[in-house]
């Protein structure tokens, strides 16, 4: 039944991964602006569709 | 899209419509932008949304003290010398193409590269390469495409802003910690008897433990030091009992597991501080486009043209100038320091200061005080004093600006938590005290229990998820406020100040009525026609109040400077312009603005102009008169006394000619008079007021320009709704009153079974969060239903 410390030191390793991956996000500034990246995620299609119709692009993204 | 709209901004195209690609422009710079967008294959930009753009403005050398290296320094965030990072404000950012573009700005100059939008802050961050290409290169490709950053005396002094997250930070640790030890102490609220149950208890519990130990040291940091700044300050406030729930519960729970006395109560603590936190979160609504907090700085540029002794320009920052400097204002600028007129026609535009739309004229040897915008051309002016010591930003020397309006507020909840936690230690000792006769085993179990089960978690949300939500309720109408106090102060006052211009008269409209003799059809056609003709914005304004008439080509259209205007058609000749110009001399020195005009040199009448009020402006007053008294404070002249009596409730108090200062001391004046003052204003000229009444409302005919320090920003177009707010923050009280209600009976069950010293850790945890959430939807609900009259 010794099995219980190596399944709670896992799912404690899990949790604690995640919880450091919450510090990282909102360190980088992922919390601070909740409205753009909603809106900005809807334009990369645009951007890619307009691409193949037009050659005049350059080739840098 | 539609043919009347210019296909780049959506204004009205006029006669001097370019048509170009088969779409219609309404002035060459959204043509260009046009072109500058189709070339580089980013014309999806108007597929996004009809008429994205706005009109760019012409710009030649505004943007030359971008070159010198001490202003950019003060500008950029990071250089290494090879790439500069800059973030720059940009007031035009209004919809998705918007961020659409800019975040594609490196498709338009290789130069740039990553350039992110934040649409809240209406803010674009890039980076750019400094070796080839510059920050004034940067600011100039955003001003032709119309969005021209707005570069102020705020940004010089902020420098690098910090932000502060550690809300985030400590809601997310005390989310993580209720969250394992939920699960941690499941199996016990079972309390079933099971072998391996019992065998694996004790590391259970010292894994609890230690999940609770961030939680109790870090994320309540905020509530200990709160409760001891309330206790050294000798105030009781609604921190100090959760505090002393938060330390009891700690301490307690971990001498039961140290004991094996039972299983500890660390499920109810960081349950607690998690909905606590997240309360606290929740009031922290922040229009991050708006500032509250403005003052003269973010009005006035960073740096101005200064003209040296041996004639050659050069840009200088605005703290440096010194008294006797020789300054060059170009066209749209603004005067930032008083002056002298030294050279050029001075037209002002004091709009910024006094809330006043019509520019004033002003010639050389004129005085020009520091605020003002030039309109017309370039001026050279003579420096009399340095920024600081202007006559306007003396203003911001007064002393209500360096306090806080908060500090002297006393919140509900901490009137109802002094008596709160008296009531609560009273039971605590009283029960203690039975016990100790009773049960001496039983008596420390049920001190401990009572301020367990007494912490005011349910209280301390009430008023956060309440106004909070009345808050976010206000700004879907627009209705801006800076915090959640606002509204209980909202709901305490008794006094109504407005301000006159821009307040409660439109800037956008004015109305003129005509006297005199009647102008024949023939008559009115050539007036109109001539008015056609003429830039002055009093002719543009009669222009658009008259009548539609034919077009007619004039013979002869004469404009002369500061008089008039004259045309002829045929036999037939006007003059409309003032009343010496019209040849009427015996006119009496009237307040109010007219024109005047006579027609084949035969005086005919005049129009007077005169303020437009607001719509719902009587009805808004006589609604408010039964409960508050009104005044209002002018920095105008008499002029619109008469027409306010007759629209405005007897009792309305009207004083004119205030200056700034004046109405900051009526303000005072009423409030040692135990007056509860709001005042309502727009321009800087009310700054003061504003920050010295209780609750201080800037009105804005548009709430992404800039508005005065104040406690909340109101959309004009909602300014009749004014007394609907009001009203709302009262019930907004009253729903908080009524959840004291419910979370009492919650503490009175509670405090039954801690009494009786029946407490087990399973109760509390039930207990806790269900009144934290009853109060929580009952909030929600209640203020989502009492708004829904607003429209």
């Amino acid at each position: 039944m010794s099995v219980i410390y190596i399944l709670l030191t896992i799912s404690i390793i899990v949790a604690v991964i995640f919880f450091i991956a919450f510090i990282f996000a909102v360190k980088s500034g992922q919390y601070d602006d909740s409205y753009t990246p909603s809106v900005r995620m809807l334009f990369e299609d645009e951007l890619i569709k307009e691409k193949p119709k037009k050659s005049k692009l350059t080739n840098q993204e | 899209m539609e043919q009347s709209g210019c296909f780049h901004c959506g204004d009205p195209c006029d006669a001097s419509t370019i048509i170009f690609d088969e779409k219609s422009f309404c002035c060459q710079g959204c043509k260009t932008v046009y072109e500058i967008f189709s070339e580089n294959d980013l014309t999806c930009y108007y597929d996004l949304q009809s008429n994205p753009g706005t009109t760019p403005k012409d710009i030649q050398g505004k943007y030359d003290f971008l070159s010198q290296q001490n202003i950019i320094d003060k500008l950029v965030e990071f250089d290494d010398g090879k790439s500069q990072i800059v973030t720059l404000y940009i007031p035009q950012i209004h919809c998705s193409s918007c961020i659409w573009i800019l975040e594609n700005l490196n498709k338009l100059n290789t130069n740039i590269s990553s350039p992110q939008v934040d649409f809240g802050k209406k803010t674009v961050r890039l980076q750019f390469n400094s070796e080839t290409y510059s920050l004034k290169e940067v600011v100039i490709l955003l001003s032709s495409i119309g969005y021209e950053p707005y570069i102020s005396l705020a940004d010089f002094s902020t420098g690098k802003n910090h932000v502060n997250r550690s809300l985030i930070y400590k809601l997310g640790i005390a989310g993580f910690a209720f969250g394992n030890v939920m699960f941690l102490s499941f199996p016990e609220y079972f309390e079933v008897n099971e072998f391996w149950l019992e065998q694996y208890k004790p590391l259970f519990r010292w894994l609890m433990f230690a999940f609770s130990l961030p939680v109790v040291f870090y994320a309540a940091s905020d509530y200990f030091i709160s409760a001891y700044k309330g206790l050294r300050a000798k105030i009781l406030n609604i921190d100090v009992p959760i505090a002393l729930g938060i330390v009891v519960l700690f301490l307690r729970s971990t001498v039961d597991i140290m004991f094996d006395l039972g299983s500890g109560f660390f499920d109810s603590l960081t349950g607690l501080l998690f909905f606590l936190l997240l309360g606290k979160f929740f009031q922290q609504k922040t229009y991050s486009f708006l500032s509250f907090e403005r003052d003269y700085k973010s009005y006035f540029p960073i740096a101005i043209t200064k003209i040296l002794k041996n004639g050659t320009e050069q840009p200088v920052q605005v703290y440096d100038i010194e008294k006797g400097d020789r300054l060059l204002i170009r066209n749209e600028e603004l005067i930032p320091v008083d002056g002298v007129l030294i050279k050029g026609k001075a037209k002002i535009d004091y709009s910024f200061v006094s809330g006043e739309s019509e520019a004033v004229r002003k010639e050389s040897g004129d005085k020009l005080f520091a605020g003002g915008k030039q309109t017309s051309g370039s001026i050279e002016m003579e420096a009399l004093k340095s920024v600081e010591q202007s006559y306007l930003t003396q203003l911001w020397g007064n002393d209500v600006f360096n306090k806080t309006k908060e500090d002297d507020f006393t919140t509900l909840t901490n009137v109802i938590s002094k008596r709160f936690t008296i009531v609560v230690l009273s039971i605590a000792f009283v029960s203690t005290t039975f016990w100790l006769f009773a049960d001496s085993s039983k008596a420390l179990n049920v001190f401990t229990s009572v301020l367990i089960i007494a912490c005011p978690c349910a209280i301390a949300l009430a008023a956060p998820f309440t106004l909070g939500n009345m808050l976010r309720i206000f700004g879907k109408h627009k209705f801006y406020l800076k915090n959640a106090t606002v509204i209980e102060q909202m709901a305490a006052i008794d006094t109504i100040i407005f301000d006159k211009t821009g307040t409660i008269t439109s800037n956008k409209q004015s109305t003129a009525t005509y006297e005199g003799l009647s102008l024949s059809p023939s008559e009115e056609i050539l007036l109109k026609n001539t008015l056609r003709g003429s830039n002055h914005p009093l002719s543009r304004t009669l222009y658009s109040l008259l009548n539609q008439n034919d077009i007619i080509t004039l013979d002869q259209f004469e404009e002369h400077l500061g008089q008039g205007i004259e045309g002829v058609h045929q036999q037939d000749s006007i003059k409309i312009g003032s009343a010496n110009f019209v040849g009427k001399t015996n006119e009496m020195a009237l307040l109010n603005t007219s024109v005047h005009i006579s027609s084949n040199n035969d005086y005919k009448g005049k129009y007077t102009f005169y303020n437009s009020y607001r719509k719902g402006l009587s009805q808004l007053f006589n609604k408010l008169k039964k409960h508050y008294d009104l005044a209002i404070l002018s920095g105008d002249n008499e002029g619109e006394l008469e027409n306010l009596k007759k629209l405005l409730p007897v009792k309305t108090k009207m004083l004119f000619n205030q200056k700034p200062e004046d109405k900051l001391h009526y303000i005072k004046y009423h409030q040692s008079e135990g007056a509860k003052v709001m005042m309502i204003g727009d321009g800087l000229n009310d700054a003061g007021a504003l920050a010295q009444s209780n609750v201080g409302i800037a009105l804005s005919e548009n709430v992404n320009v800039f508005s005065p320090a104040c406690d909340a920003i109101l959309d004009a177009d909602k300014f009749n709704n004014l007394g609907n707010f009001i009203k709302l923050s009262k019930s907004a009280i009253k729903i908080v009153k009524w959840s004291f209600v419910l979370s009492f009976m919650y503490n009175v069950v509670g405090v039954y079974f801690a009494v009786t010293g029946q407490l087990a850790p399973v109760i509390a945890a039930i207990l806790m969060p269900l009144s934290s959430i009853s109060v929580v939807v009952f909030t929600t609900l209640a203020t989502n239903w009492t708004s829904r009259r607003l429209r």
